[in-house]
């Protein structure tokens, strides 16, 4: 049952290293393994809290480093509001801190092994996490395949990873970075000052010079509704396009 | 292992034991796809029993609403640990189903398969008993694409994976034939007050 490589993933407590504030909603927290994983870019974990009256609480989280086996792995947690989970993330969790979590799970929204052509990732919001694993992963291989970001955010402060994601575009001419800023005007010539449609999608794939053989699409629900719907009037075939919705 | 500072919103009150393991009530409807949401015109609806590869029989959109209806409520409860108490559905069961194309229980195994090409499994003893239906309506108004529309399976006392949106087809099997995330690090079987997420829990 492991076409995808999950395997069994047993509960592990693991220790919270360092946590860093990332936009004004969102957290990285970077954990320590007890027991070290390799998962592939796009799997997430399983993370449970448990109160003293013995409630517990549980909910999925991508992973958003890279696929290199560390013994510390990155989340970045949204926080939402009327959030349980996310709420204890951002307001009570401080470094030193244990909590338990199980994976790497997920056999679906995978980066593509052995290599595609080329690969298309859409995002909006914290649903940049898994896409981040991957154009990390894809940074440590030699060729780097050819892929395209096109990521949603309200505003320029809100892009999540924004530096890196601008150093990754100058530093690697197989990257095209495309940001949908849809609460105010862009900065750069080549961002988009609207929500994302077909005409933008069209433009991103015009930019990457190639058609994509793998697209992954991560947001809310009805983000990722309007990406897929965009990416399918551009001429994509949808049995290329994995999507993750996140809410659930 | 009590982590430090977290309380929780507690346990859900009177509801507590309608809650599974893990899980954690929602007010309203999560939607998780594994892909982009399918359009599927009534017009162009059709639904078929199989046994194997061979269609046993084919029902349009007018012919299946002709099946006799039932009305249920039923908490659900989804894999990525969000439960919903209380929904209604009306659709045919399957038992209804199979009686109107003559089968009884061809094999023990069914996999539902569905206009996106996702596919599911589930034993027949499951499907059967008032247990599952084909769905055509939620809360009383057609489901909508999101949720599955024009129908979608509902198997409610299984993880909701199991619950196949904009379902097609249920093929008898003669094993129990693992479907789109039964191959992918899900639970063959899928209980969630067994907690049966993934494949070895």
């Amino acid at each position: 049952m492991t076409d995808n490589g999950t395997q069994t993933a047993s509960w592990q407590s693991c220790v919270i290293e360092e946590i860093v504030q990332q936009t004004p909603s969102i957290k990285s927290f970077f954990l320590r393994l007890s027991r070290p994983f390799a998962h592939i870019a796009g799997q997430h974990v399983d993370v449970r809290l448990t109160a003293p009256d013995g409630y517990s609480a549980m909910r999925s989280y991508s992973i958003a480093s890279s696929a290199a086996s560390s013994p510390i792995i990155e989340l970045a947690v949204e926080r939402l509001p009327d959030g349980e989970v996310s709420a204890y993330f951002h307001d009570i969790a401080i470094v030193g801190d244990e909590i338990e979590l199980r994976g790497p799970l997920g056999g679906h929204f995978l980066w593509p092994e052995p290599a595609v052509d080329a690969v298309l990732l859409i995002g909006a919001g914290s649903g940049l996490v898994p896409l981040m694993a991957m154009i990390r992963h894809r940074r440590t291989q030699d060729p780097a395949v050819p892929t395209a970001l096109l990521l949603s955010a309200r505003t320029a402060e809100d892009v999540l990873f924004s530096e890196e994601l601008h150093s990754v575009e100058i530093n690697d001419a197989a990257f095209v970075l495309a940001l949908a800023i849809t609460r105010e005007d862009p900065i750069r010539a080549s961002d988009f000052g609207r929500r994302i449609d077909s005409a933008m999608v069209e433009e991103v794939l015009a930019r990457l010079h190639r058609k994509p053989t793998q697209i992954f699409v991560c947001g809310s629900n009805d983000f990722v509704n309007i990406a897929t719907e965009g990416a399918l009037l551009a001429g994509l075939d949808p049995s290329t396009i994995k999507t993750e919705r996140y809410g659930g | 292992m009590v982590t430090r500072g977290f309380t929780g919103r507690g346990s859900s009150g009177d509801q507590s034991g309608r809650i599974p393991p893990g899980q954690h009530l929602v007010e309203n409807f999560p939607v998780l796809t594994a892909g982009p949401t399918p359009n599927v015109e009534l017009a162009d609806w059709k639904f078929t029993v199989k046994i194997g590869p061979k269609p046993v029989k084919v029902w349009n959109w007018s012919e299946f609403n002709a099946l006799p209806k039932t009305k249920v409520t039923k908490d659900i409860h989804c894999v990525t640990s969000w439960s919903k108490l209380d929904t209604i559905w009306e659709g045919v069961l399957i038992e209804d189903i199979l009686a109107d194309a003559g089968l009884d229980r061809p094999t023990d195994f069914v996999l539902a398969h569905s206009y996106d090409d996702y596919s599911t499994n589930v034993p027949l003893a499951d499907l059967l008993s008032g247990k599952a239906m084909v769905a055509l309506k939620f809360a009383g108004q057609p489901i909508t694409r999101d949720h599955g529309g024009p129908a979608r399976l509902l198997v409610p006392h299984l993880y909701f994976w199991k619950s196949a949106k904009w379902v097609k087809a249920l093929q008898f099997t003669t094993r129990d034939e693992a479907g789109f995330w039964e191959l992918r690090g899900y639970h063959i079987y899928g209980d969630p007050w067994r907690e049966q997420r993934y494949t070895d829990d």
